[in-house]
């Protein structure tokens, strides 16, 4: 008696439940409808260097591309080695396993590269690896996460977090002079409070604030992830009933950073982010919002750490400089985007 | 049939009839409103301690913080920010009452939040949005619960399993980049207010409470305590367990559905970062809330106000502007403590 209707229940449930699938699984597709953008910093070569030269292989490792910034490292390097005729690329898969890593840059080594790009997960775990291809006379290019010895890599090029925080500190005491603030309420987002990283950019945001006659008040400490960032700051703007600044340390958290602000109605402060990211670049042009700055530390040293590959491998210096060689290290810098700059810096925003 | 449930309420005395404790009597076959003790209408004395626990710390913020911690804007911001991992918990409570586990919670978090805002899904506007986060959610439950029902695995290899490659597909479908909601209408309604208290907390309380009724006032529920008590015997009862399992895990994906709404309004994004430490957090809760891990005992109420204590914690430390490896030390004494004292009184009715 009961079977038809069950039997029709059971169809309609098998029907809506096989066509709710297939909706979502045409879901999975991220290409925007204009096409997708790509934002790839390139290079712009200059003078004789730019001609194209001897034929350079490039071996190229570095970790999972899985936040904004990793994932723009990885792209920027492909997209520079994609603009020189003269270079091939020979990229591995990234991987956050340290022991996979090694492995990676030892097969790399056995392939026999002209010059290694080596972004390492963990600097002093891969130093060895990077000691073997300099034994075995193929140049490394250390990128950021630096290798315990200078003898595991030619040149190093990286990022500065200390001066990072340096540059916050001294843009939030400029603008708090400005304004004439006495006595600033000045917070900050850092990252994971345990990586040396987070450490040294909280250092210099420190040291630069004290010498201004400022000092650091609510802190809180995210995981560089939007939603920890979300948490953390919607806690510390419950703490601080007013503030006048605010330092978030990471535009991938400044998601979720920005969300807990909006969310709590703020605006009585500004906030400076970290990194450069093009969200966050976008937001700071337009202007309407409490964020009005930004800290590089750019996923553009990817690109000129493929440059720098090539030319190693060309045997060419640097075209400005005297010196006949690549230098050994180079720090990138730590420039503050504002409203005023922020047009000529859109070319490094990366997505995050 | 009924010296079953006889056992487990001399075990428990104070535990009312028809209160969250109700359905512990596994397999109880008469209605379940009959039998009334003298003590039935006492208050749980486990509960009525982690009760106790909660407001000794929110008396502890008052005291600290007078004019912002009992504040209404804080109130809500600590019951929004407790909404996800509470609706998370509510998933993990059926699933350790029926004798499982699931570590993939977070992960399952992440992937309906990367899918829910792909640039695709966002196309269709946001009530696609909220049906494939629940899809997804609902549809990776199912999978864990088929694997460890019909396909014999153990739940916390199953579930680890989902932990590694539902993560790892967020990652591919998001590429490593955080997608931000470009649905004006999405963040307008649950980011927003309905009659005056955010959404997300409204979606906090339907959640337990349609929970509370499926746990303690269905056959459901009974089937879940009496799998969890006794696997075999509740087969021999006639239960089919293997659905029943299958179901259970399914229930606890679609909260991680349910949660990826929460975290994605909350952040105005979807991650595959998202739902970090989740399952732990969860797990956490649960366990504070007196739920046996063994399974076959348990109460939502308890993993309700477990998971509020973690909050509150969190909220205290950032206000008074304390070191986060401190309040990680902290968390871990209270989870001990929270424990040892429900062990102590539970020792001490037995005596």
């Amino acid at each position: 008696m009961t079977d038809p209707s069950l039997a029709r229940r059971r169809f309609l449930f098998g029907a809506s439940a096989i066509g709710a699938s297939a909706l979502v699984v045409g879901c999975t597709s991220n290409e925007p409808a204009g096409g997708s953008e790509n934002n790839a910093q390139q290079v712009a070569a200059g003078g004789d260097n730019a001609e194209p030269g001897k034929e350079v292989t490039i071996g190229f490792s570095a970790p999972a591309a899985d936040h904004g910034w990793m994932a723009a490292m990885t792209s920027n390097a492909q997209a520079q080695a994609d603009a020189f005729e003269d270079v091939t690329l020979n990229a591995t898969e990234g991987t956050n396993d340290v022991s996979q890593q090694i492995a990676q840059v030892e097969t790399l080594i056995n392939s026999g590269p002209d010059v290694l790009v080596i972004l390492p997960f963990d600097g002093k775990a891969l130093t060895s690896a990077g000691q073997k291809a300099m034994d075995a006379g193929i140049p490394v290019i250390n990128v950021d996460r630096i290798f315990n010895s200078p003898l595991a890599y030619r040149t190093w090029i990286g990022g500065d977090n200390y001066r990072m925080g340096v540059n916050a500190g001294n843009y939030i005491a400029e603008q708090m002079k400005a304004k004439n603030i006495a006595n600033p309420i000045i917070g900050e987002v850092a990252g994971i409070d345990a990586l040396p990283l987070t450490q040294e950019r909280s250092q210099g945001f420190k040291d630069a604030l004290a010498r201004n006659g400022f000092q650091v008040g609510p802190r809180v400490s995210a995981e560089f992830t939007v939603e920890s960032g979300e948490e953390q700051t919607a806690n510390l703007l419950q703490g601080a009933a007013k503030l006048d600044a605010l330092w978030n340390h990471d535009d991938d958290q400044g998601i979720g950073v920005m969300a807990a602000i909006d969310a709590a109605g703020r605006d009585e402060f500004i906030m400076v982010g970290g990194a450069g990211s093009r969200d966050m670049m976008d937001r700071i042009k337009a202007d309407n919002t409490v964020i009005k700055a930004t800290v590089l530390y750019s996923p553009s040293m990817a690109s000129s750490a493929i440059a720098l590959a090539r030319l190693l491998g060309q045997a060419k210096g640097l075209g400005d400089l005297a010196e006949h060689e690549i230098p050994a290290s180079i720090t990138t810098y730590s420039a503050v985007v504002t409203k005023e700059n922020v047009d000529s810096y859109m070319d490094i925003g990366f997505a995050s | 049939m009924s010296d079953v449930g006889e056992k487990s309420s001399v075990d428990k005395p104070g535990a009312a009839p028809g209160g969250p404790l109700a359905g512990e009597e596994p397999v109880r076959t008469g209605p379940t409103t009959g039998v009334r003790t003298p003590s039935g209408l006492r208050l749980d004395l486990r509960l009525t301690i982690l009760t106790g626990v909660l407001v000794a710390l929110c008396v502890t913020g008052y005291v600290l913080q007078p004019d912002s911690f009992l504040s209404e804007s804080n109130v809500s911001t600590m019951l929004r920010l407790a909404a996800a991992i509470g609706v998370v918990s509510v998933g993990m409570t059926f699933v350790i009452i029926s004798g499982g586990i699931d570590l993939s919670v977070g992960s399952m978090v992440a992937l309906s939040s990367v899918w829910m805002t792909t640039l695709a899904t966002q196309s269709y506007g946001p009530w696609v949005m909220v049906l494939c986060a629940l899809v997804v959610g609902l549809g990776a439950g199912l999978i864990n619960g088929v694997l460890i029902a019909y396909g014999r695995l153990v739940p916390f290899i199953a579930t680890l399993a989902m932990y590694a490659s539902a993560r790892g597909l967020a990652e591919r479908l998001s590429d490593g980049r955080t997608q931000v909601v470009e649905q004006q209408g999405y963040l307008d309604f649950f980011r927003g207010d309905l009659f005056g208290i955010p959404t997300l907390i409204w979606m906090l309380a339907v959640v337990y409470v349609v929970g509370w009724v499926l746990l303690n006032r269905t056959t459901f529920g009974r089937r879940t305590f009496a799998i969890g008590g006794n696997e075999e015997a509740a087969r021999l009862a006639g239960i089919n367990v293997k659905r029943h399992t299958a179901m259970v895990y399914g229930i606890a994906g679609l909260c991680c559905g349910i949660a990826a709404l929460m975290v994605v309004a909350r952040t105005t994004s979807g991650s595959s970062t998202n739902g970090m430490y989740y399952e732990l957090d969860a797990i956490a809760a649960v366990v504070i809330g007196g739920t046996l891990l063994s399974g076959g005992r348990g109460t939502l109420i308890g993993t309700l106000i477990g998971g509020l204590i973690f909050t509150v914690v969190n909220s205290i430390f950032t206000q008074n502007n304390l070191e986060s490896d401190i309040q990680n030390i902290a968390k871990g004494v209270i989870i001990v403590v929270a424990v040892l004292l429900q062990y102590g009184t539970a020792r001490n009715r037995k005596t």
